[in-house]
C-alpha cells in the first residue's frame, strides 16, 4: 500500500465527515455568511486553529469563485482551498538525509519532543530507512529516565541488528550522548540516532538538560548534531506552537516529524506551525510498524485534510 | 498571546455596568467571546456549540447582581456550566465489588496508561490501604511490559511475571488468577495503546473485558490533545463502557480543553489528573479548578495550595510579620525567589495566577524567566552579610565583585537592586493596604519588570 493510501485510509473517516459537511454547505452555489461560517467550523475541527481558519475563510470571502455547471460547488471550493493550503506549505516538504556529507565522519540525528509523542518509535523507523540505503546505523539511548526506555530502544536496534549504545538507567543523559557519539565514530558508523527522554516544554530544568545534551554532542563531535528532529504527536492541539518555540530556544531544531497520522486526527496544526516557523516536515508517522514512516507530501496531506479523492 | 476571557468580557461590558438584567444582545455578544476562549483552549467544536446553546438560554434575562459586573456574571454562568459538565465534584473510584476489583487502563498510544497505572496503584495502596496487583497486556510495544514491571518494583506492587509468548487474553486471565490467589483488593490491567478506529485492536480489548469484566474502565488521555479528543472518546465509549477519564500531562501548559470534550461526549467524569512523570504526579481531578484553567482565568486554588505546601508555617508567619512591619531585606527577597523556584518555577506559577499566564511571552522577551530567578539568587548569595543588610554600601567595586562571584554582570546586579527597592517600596505600601490581597498583589508586582 502506498503511503498516500495509508494516510488516506487513516484520514478517511473524518474526511468523509468533512466531505459531507462541505457537500451540504456548498450545494447552494454561492458563498454567503452561513456558508463561510460552516467552512470555518470544518477547518477549526481539524486543529488548524482559530486564526488560520479565520484567515482562510477571509481569503475565500474575498475571492470570486467561478462555479462551472459541470462541477459540484463543494469541489470547486475544495480545489480552491487545497491550492491555497499547498501554496502556504511551499518548502515544507524536505526529505531526510541520512548519509554523512562530504568530509563528515558520522551523521548524528537527535530526536526531541514532549512525552509520548513517538520519539523512540520514530528513531526505530528512521534507522531502518537509513539501513535500507546501505548505511551503517546505530542508536544512542539518552532517555535514561523513563522506565524501560533503554530496553525499548534496544529492541528496535535488535530488530535491524545494529548497535545500541547505552548507559544504565539513572545515568546522566549528557554522558550517555557523549559516549554514544564517540563509540559510534570509533565503530565507523555512518549515522547515529540519539533518542532522548520526553519533556514538557514548560519544565525549565528538563529544557536545560536538553540544552546540555545538545552542547555535549557538539563537543564530542564538532558540527553534531547534524539534524535535530522535533517529534510532534499528530493529535496535539493549540499547544503545538508553544512546544516548537520552546524546543527551538534550547537547540537548533532542523525539522519536524508528525506522528500518529493514521488516526482520525488530521494534523491541522502543521499548517500554522509551518507558516510560523518555516520548519520543514521531514517525515510523518502513519503507524507503529517499522515501515510506517513516510515523507510529508503537501498535496496528499491537504487532500486528506479536505477529503479530496 | 491571547487576552483572557474575563478581560475581553470586561471590555465588551464596560459601558453596560449595572443594567439590571442580561439582555439577549448582551448575551449573544458575550457568547462570541466565550466561543473563542473555548476553542483556543482546545475544546472540541461540537461541544463548544452545545455549551454555548445551553448557556445562552440560561443567561438571557438573568439579573446582574449588584456587586458584580455583567461580564463577571456571564463568566460565573459559564464557569458553573463547565464545572457541571466536568462532573461537578471530584469523583471517587468505584471499588465496591468482589475483590479483586478490576480496573482497566485504556487509551491511545503514548497517552500515559502505564505510568498512570503505577500512580493509581500507589495511590490505592497508600491512600486507601488496598493491596494491588498489576499486569500489562501490551505485547506490542517494545519493552512495554518491562516498563510496568519496573514500576512495580519501584513502588513495591507485584506484577504478573512476563512470559515471552503469552497472548493478551491469557495474560489478563492469568493476572486475575494471581491477583485473587494473592488476596489482592484491586487488579489493575494496563493495556496496549490503540487507535479508536483500529477495529481489530478495539475488538481485542473488548474481548479482554468480556473475559475479565472491569469495575472501572478508565480512558487515559493526554491534556495536550486537540479537536480529535471527541472522536477518540466517542469511539472508546462505543466499544467499552467507560467509567471515567484520567487526564495526563496536566503539568504542561495547555489549557486542557480535551477534558471538557471527552467528559461531555461520554458523560463520564474525569477522576484524576496526571501532573508529572514520577508517581507523585497524581491528583484527584477538581472540576472547578480546571474550568478556570480552560477559561484562562488561572487556578488560584492550586496556587494557594502549592504555596501553602512549600512554605512551612513558622517561616510563613515570620515572613508575614516582617512584611506587615514594612521591613524587607535582601535575605527575604532571596527566600521568596527560592520559594518560587521550589513551587515549579515562574512559568508554572504564572499559569496559575489570573491575568499573568498571558504575560509569559512578554516577560520572557524582557528576560524574566527561571534562569533570571536563579541568577538573582546567585547574586544575593554572593553578597556579604553587611551588604545584604545595608545595600546602600554597594559601590562600583563591590558590585563588580558580586557580579564576578555570581557569574553575572554589574548590570544584572543593578537590575536586582532596582527590583529590590521597588519591592521595598511596595512592602511599605502594602503595610498600609493591610493583609488582604497581599499575596496576589505582591506576586504580580514581583513579576512585573521595569518601572511601574
Ligand atoms: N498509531 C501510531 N502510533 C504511534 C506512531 N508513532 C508512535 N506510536 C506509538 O505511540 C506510543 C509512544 O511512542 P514512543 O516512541 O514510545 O514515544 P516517545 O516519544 O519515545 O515516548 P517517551 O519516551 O515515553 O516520551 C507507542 O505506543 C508507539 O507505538 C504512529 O505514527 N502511529
Ligand atoms: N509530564 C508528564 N508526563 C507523563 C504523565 N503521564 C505519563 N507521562 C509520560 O508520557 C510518556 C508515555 O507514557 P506511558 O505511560 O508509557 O504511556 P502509554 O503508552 O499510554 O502506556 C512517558 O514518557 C511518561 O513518562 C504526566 O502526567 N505528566
Ligand atoms: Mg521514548
Ligand atoms: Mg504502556
Amino acid at each position: 500500500m502506498s503511503w498516500f493510501q495509508r494516510l488516506k485510509d487513516g484520514l478517511q473517516k473524518t474526511s468523509e465527515k468533512i466531505s459531507d459537511q462541505l457537500k451540504e454547505t456548498f450545494t447552494a452555489r454561492k458563498i454567503d455568511d452561513e456558508v463561510l461560517e460552516s467552512l470555518e467550523e470544518i477547518l477549526i475541527q481539524s486543529d488548524l486553529g482559530l486564526k488560520t481558519s479565520m484567515d482562510l475563510v477571509e481569503k475565500l470571502r474575498k475571492t470570486k469563485l467561478i462555479f462551472p455547471d459541470d462541477k459540484p460547488a463543494h469541489e470547486v471550493v475544495k480545489a480552491f482551498l487545497q491550492e491555497e493550503l499547498v501554496k502556504q506549505l511551499e518548502g515544507a516538504e524536505e526529505p531526510l538525509v541520512f548519509a554523512p556529507e562530504e568530509g563528515q565522519l558520522l551523521r548524528v540525528v537527535l530526536l526531541v519532543g514532549v512525552n509520548g509523542s513517538g520519539k523512540t518509535t520514530t528513531a526505530g523507523k528512521l534507522g531502518a530507512k537509513a539501513q535500507a540505503q546501505g548505511l551503517k546505523v546505530g542508536y544512542g539511548a539518552c532517555d535514561t529516565f523513563r522506565m524501560a526506555a533503554v530496553e525499548q530502544l534496544q529492541e528496535w536496534a535488535y530488530r535491524i541488528d545494529v548497535p545500541c549504545y547505552t548507559l544504565p538507567q539513572g545515568s546522566d543523559p549528557g554522558a550517555a550522548a557523549h559516549r554514544a557519539v564517540l563509540q559510534a565514530a570509533e565503530d565507523g558508523l555512518d549515522v547515529l540516532f540519539l533518542d532522548t527522554a520526553g519533556r514538557l516544554q514548560n519544565k525549565s530544568h528538563l529544557m536545560s538538560e536538553l540544552e546540555k545534551i545538545y552542547r555535549v554532542v557538539g563537543k564530542a563531535l564538532p558540527g553534531a548534531p547534524h539534524e535535530v528532529l522535533l517529534v510532534l504527536d499528530g493529535t496535539v492541539g493549540q499547544n503545538a506552537l508553544s512546544q516548537v518555540s520552546a524546543f527551538q530556544d534550547v537547540c537548533e531544531v532542523t525539522g519536524l516529524v508528525v506522528t500518529k497520522l493514521d488516526g482520525t486526527a488530521k494534523g491541522g496544526m502543521i499548517l500554522p506551525l509551518y507558516t510560523e516557523t518555516n520548519l520543514p516536515i521531514k517525515a510523518i508517522g502513519v503507524g507503529e510498524k517499522i515501515k510506517d514512516l513516510d515523507r510529508f507530501d503537501a498535496k496528499a496531506y491537504t487532500a486528506g485534510l479536505l477529503g479530496i479523492e | 498571546m491571547f487576552e483572557n476571557l474575563s478581560q475581553r468580557l470586561t471590555k465588551i461590558f464596560d459601558g453596560l455596568r449595572h443594567r439590571g438584567s442580561l439582555s439577549e444582545d448582551d448575551v449573544r455578544t458575550a457568547m462570541r467571546e466565550v466561543r473563542v476562549a473555548l476553542l483556543e483552549a482546545d475544546v472540541a467544536l461540537p461541544v463548544v456549540k452545545d455549551i454555548i446553546k445551553d448557556i445562552t438560554t440560561e443567561a438571557i434575562g438573568k439579573e446582574v447582581l449588584e456587586s458584580i459586573t455583567p461580564g463577571q456574571q456571564v463568566i460565573k454562568i459559564v464557569h458553573d456550566h463547565l464545572v457541571k459538565l466536568l462532573g461537578g465534584e471530584a469523583q471517587a473510584l468505584t471499588l465496591q465489588a468482589t475483590p479483586p476489583v478490576v480496573i482497566y487502563m485504556v487509551g491511545l498510544q503514548g497517552a500515559g496508561k502505564t505510568t498512570t497505572a503505577a500512580k493509581l496503584a500507589l495511590y490505592l495502596k497508600e491512600k486507601q490501604g488496598k493491596s494491588v496487583y498489576m499486569a500489562s497486556t501490551d505485547i506490542y510495544r517494545p519493552a512495554a511490559r518491562e516498563q510496568l514491571a519496573q514500576w512495580g518494583t519501584q513502588i513495591d506492587v507485584p506484577t504478573l511475571p512476563i512470559e515471552a509468548a503469552s497472548k493478551p487474553l491469557d495474560i489478563v486471565k492469568a493476572g486475575y488468577k494471581e491477583a485473587k490467589l494473592s488476596g489482592a483488593d484491586v487488579y489493575i490491567v494496563d493495556t496496549a495503546g490503540r487507535l479508536h478506529i483500529d477495529q481489530d485492536m478495539m475488538d481485542e480489548v473488548k474481548s479482554l473485558e468480556k473475559a475479565v469484566p472491569g469495575t472501572e474502565i478508565l480512558l487515559t488521555a493526554d491534556a495536550l490533545t486537540g479537536q480529535d479528543a471527541v472522536n477518540v472518546a466517542t469511539h472508546f465509549q462505543e466499544h467499552l463502557k467507560l467509567t471515567g477519564i484520567i487526564l495526563t500531562r496536566m503539568d504542561g501548559d495547555s489549557r486542557g480543553g480535551a477534558a471538557l470534550s471527552m467528559a461531555s461526549v461520554t458523560g463520564c467524569p474525569v477522576k484524576f489528573s496526571g501532573t508529572g512523570e514520577t508517581v507523585d504526579g497524581f491528583e484527584v481531578f477538581h472540576p472547578d479548578r480546571v474550568a478556570n484553567r480552560i477559561l484562562g482565568m488561572g487556578d488560584v486554588v492550586t496556587l494557594v495550595e502549592k504555596a501553602a505546601a512549600s512554605i512551612d508555617e513558622e517561616e510563613a508567619k515570620k515572613m508575614a510579620q516582617q512584611m506587615q512591619s514594612g521591613t524587607f531585606t535582601l535575605d527575604m527577597m532571596k527566600a521568596q525567589l527560592e520559594k518560587m523556584s521550589s513551587m515549579g518555577g515562574l512559568g508554572s506559577m504564572m499559569n496559575l495566577i489570573p491575568g499573568l499566564g498571558k504575560m509569559q511571552d512578554q516577560l520572557s522577551q524582557a528576560g524574566v524567566d527561571d534562569k533570571m530567578v536563579a541568577k538573582q539568587i546567585a547574586i544575593i548569595c554572593s553578597m556579604t552579610k553587611k551588604e545584604k543588610v545595608y545595600p546602600k554600601v554597594l559601590n562600583g567595586s563591590r558590585k563588580k565583585r558580586i557580579a564576578a562571584g555570581s557569574g553575572t554582570s554589574v548590570m544584572e546586579v543593578n537590575r536586582l537592586l532596582k527590583q529590590f527597592r521597588d519591592m521595598e517600596t511596595m512592602m511599605k505600601r502594602m503595610k498600609k493596604m493591610g493583609k488582604k490581597g497581599m499575596m496576589m498583589q505582591h506576586l504580580k508586582d514581583l513579576f512585573m519588570p521595569g518601572p511601574k
